[in-house]
């Protein structure tokens, strides 16, 4: 069920991680070489490194995608020879969040980035639409269906900051497909699902329940 | 560590790390942390604290009254949305309660905030306080709320103080979705049988004398140009809104006298109905007995 994100090099332990083998360090330490010295070079690919850590850690409610598949990771960069890592977070209660930011400073110090800095940021909101290919596929794959690309979120305004449409029919029209047999035939049982960012479907070809990540 | 890295978030709370955390999503931090949290120049950081603190009670009463239907709905498809609703709303609670906290200066975090004011510190509107009678009037007060909530939060994505404007951008998306859900139940319940349509109008008819106050003039709101949204402003889409669920449920838009302020001051004043002691007193107990307790 579980995949692994990035960096083949990367998950095998953290003396590999500190040696620096991924495709993503190799890079890193390479534009650093050419653009200066032996110490830019290792800071770059100390950065890499770290930026590869934090892009692996998994979703604690959705272990099945990283950080970087959801769209939550920001950046991770260097502040006097600390890494600070910037997340947003999906749902203004999401309570994985803290859970995340004691992830990655577990996993960065195991790769020795002893002193991390987790940031927050709001501003962009996060959207459903930040989602990656690569994310949504993994999603599919773990039964969950993901969420529609392009489908207008909700609380979104037209540029002449109207109102926000409501629906007012009780079905809604059908465009999510089942996960399982990619039947168009799914009716929402649920609005709220058993994470803040799911809602709960049913297939009516294969009969099979499912959740759905939440356009937002 | 294992192989099985994917549950180190419920792994590692049983090793011992300097985190002390006891379950999953406890061990809270600051819900701003490495946010520039610096109020702008031109704007009256008093008023910013007030004005955060009345947007922040709003959604923690709430979201506590929401709570308390948890273990009490016959579905648990309903008990789910509300559990989730009233996790989107501490969720932004938290965020304003820090954010009035900073804007303050004087060191009250959100917890010194919730949990150790006086009720008439509170500054919620009156709607957010009583417990509903029945799933009716549920349906009836989160419409209400959610619709005059998304319409004041639209207002404030555009805000001159740039953390209470990122707080409004994510609230917005949250309010729209908790809007539709209490939209479709007024729907369903308004358009059908004769018993579920007599119960959501006396509902409405329950909630509406606490109608009028979300459109009060605020003094606090006068002193924040630019910042704060004005109240009486956001009448007109809430009532259109409104009037096209009612017309959809086939319900009578309710009439009656609203409740009054009390010496010209309500809510946002301080003045609040006897159903926020009650509420105080539970959400507020435990942090009470155990002032030092940390979570």
């Amino acid at each position: 069920m579980v995949t692994r994100g990035t960096g083949d090099g990367l998950t095998g332990g953290p003396e590999m991680v500190t040696r620096g083998v991924g495709d993503g360090v190799a890079e890193g330490l390479k534009a650093a070489r050419e653009a200066g010295g032996l110490e830019a070079a290792r800071e770059a690919g100390g950065l890499e490194a770290a930026r590869e850590i934090a892009a692996a850690v998994p979703d604690p409610e959705l272990p099945m995608v990283t950080l970087a598949d959801l769209g939550i990771l920001r950046r991770v960069t260097a502040e006097d020879g600390r890494v600070v890592v910037t997340i947003t977070p999906t749902y203004s209660g999401c309570p994985a969040l803290s859970e995340i930011a004691h992830d990655l400073r577990y996993r960065l110090a195991r790769a020795g980035f002893a002193d991390v800095i987790v940031r927050t940021e709001l501003a962009p909101a996060w959207s459903s639409d930040q989602i990656t290919p690569e994310g949504r596929a993994k999603l599919r794959a773990a039964g969950l269906a993901p969420p529609n690309p392009g489908r207008p979120n909700p609380g979104q305004r037209d540029p002449g900051r109207g109102p926000v449409p409501l629906p007012l029919t009780v079905a809604l029209p059908k465009f999510v497909a089942c996960p399982r047999c990619g039947s168009l035939d799914t009716e929402r049982t649920a609005a709220f699902g058993p994470t803040a960012c799911t809602a709960l479907f049913r297939c009516g070809t294969c009969r099979e329940p499912f959740e759905y990540v939440k356009d937002i | 560590m294992t192989d099985d890295d994917d549950f180190a978030a419920y792994q590692y709370l049983a090793e011992e790390t300097e985190d002390h955390r006891w379950a999953f999503g406890t061990g809270f931090s600051d819900p701003l942390e490495g946010i520039d949290t610096s109020v702008p120049a031109d704007v009256d950081a008093a008023a910013l604290t007030a004005y955060c603190l009345a947007l922040g009670d709003d959604a923690l009463i709430y979201s506590h009254r929401l709570q308390q239907w948890v273990t009490r709905t016959p579905e648990l498809e309903e008990e789910t949305a509300l559990a989730n609703i009233a996790l989107d709303l501490l969720g932004q609670a938290r965020m304003l309660l820090s954010r009035a906290g900073q804007a303050e200066g004087a060191g009250r975090n959100e917890d010194r905030l919730a949990f150790f004011r006086t009720e008439g510190e509170f500054r919620n509107v009156r709607l957010v306080e009583a417990a509903d009678a029945d799933f009716a009037e549920l349906a009836g007060r989160l419409l209400i709320f959610s619709t005059w909530r998304l319409a004041l939060f639209g207002e404030l994505t555009g805000s001159a103080d740039p953390v209470l404007a990122a707080i409004a951008g994510k609230a917005v998306k949250e309010l729209a979705y908790h809007r539709d859900y209490a939209a479709q139940w007024v729907v369903r319940l308004g358009d059908g049988t004769a018993l579920s349509h007599a119960r959501m109008q006396a509902g409405l008819a329950a909630i509406w004398p606490l109608f009028d106050e979300l459109f009060r003039a605020d003094a606090v709101v006068a002193r924040l140009p630019g910042v704060a949204a004005d109240p009486a402003g956001l009448r007109a889409e809430v009532d259109g809104v409104l009037d096209a669920v009612f017309g959809a449920a086939t319900l009578d838009r309710p009439g009656g006298a609203p409740l009054a302020p009390v010496a010209g001051q309500a809510g946002r004043e301080g003045v609040h109905t006897e159903a926020l002691g009650y509420v105080l007193a539970e959400l507020q107990s435990v942090a009470r007995a155990y002032p030092d307790a940390t979570w």
